[in-house]
């Protein structure tokens, strides 16, 4: 059973809540300080992700955050309802260096409707990069993303 | 907290300062500055991120747009930063290869485009 677990309706601003809470039972574990930036950028990632899937798809449904404190471990998992199409675009990080550089580069006239975020996926690629152990694990009704850092003993 | 913004002019320069988190909720507002400066023919923009506590790929999103925008015009954006933690999610991005980064914003004013 999670330590703490936090559901949230999916509107952008409860996304800070969430980067507060898991850090603060993240430091409450006893989770290193320096790890503590990874922890909410991670969290705000992965939940600024969900809550982008189910502003398009699933409106309603909340988002979850469980926050589980084990031996040696603090956890994060999140997990969304935010549909199953495709697999996550993992390597959107790869796609994005070779494509952005010339890009920017030849930029001609400004896009009309630049987005606001990155290629869809860059909030994966970005935890990807950051956290080494993360694993994605498919739900019924969209993603389960679980994280771990380690905790050192006491 | 909450995003700040404020803008000046050093030279020929927009210098943007910002404050705060810039997340998925506060980088609309980002957004809106960058866009509003180039539509006013403010082409050569310094973002000033000294004060910025918190940054995610949204972020970095509207920034890549705002560089697409101004070198549109032949401009230029530059930013300040020397933050560890803000500036690793440029490297894991593979972004510090897009932006020059600078120490101060008068390292920046001199930097020639």
């Amino acid at each position: 059973m999670p330590t703490v677990s936090l559901r949230f309706s999916a509107l952008p601003s409860h996304v800070r809540t969430a980067r507060l809470v898991a850090a603060a039972v993240a430091r409450r574990s006893g989770l290193d300080e320096t790890l503590l930036d990874e922890v909410r950028l991670a969290v705000g990632e992965a939940c600024s992700r969900a809550v982008e899937l189910h502003r398009r798809h699933n409106p309603h449904e909340p988002v979850l955050v469980e926050l589980t404190d084990s031996p040696g471990r603090f956890a994060v998992a999140v997990t969304d309802a935010g549909g199953t199409d495709g697999p996550p675009d993992v390597d959107a990080l790869d796609e994005l260096r070779d494509s952005l550089k010339p890009a920017v580069d030849s930029a001609g006239e400004p896009d009309g409707d630049i987005p606001v975020g990155l290629p869809a996926g860059m909030g994966l690629a970005v935890i990807s990069g950051l956290v080494e152990d993360v694993t994605v694990v498919p739900q019924r009704s969209g993603l389960t993303i679980e994280m771990g850092w380690p905790l050192s003993a006491v | 907290m909450d995003l700040s913004l404020s803008t000046r002019t050093e030279g020929d320069r927009t210098v943007v300062e910002v404050g705060g988190e810039i997340d998925v909720y506060t980088a609309p507002k980002l957004r809106e500055q960058l866009v509003e400066l180039v539509q006013d023919g403010k082409y050569h923009l310094i973002v000033d991120m000294e004060k910025v506590d918190f940054l995610d790929s949204t972020g970095l999103g509207v920034l890549v747009g705002g560089l697409k925008r101004v070198r549109a015009h032949d401009g230029s954006l530059r930013l300040v930063c020397t933050q560890e933690r803000i500036l690793k999610i440029f490297r894991i991005t593979g972004l510090t290869k897009v932006f020059p980064i600078h120490a101060s914003v008068s390292e920046a004013a001199a930097a020639v485009d």
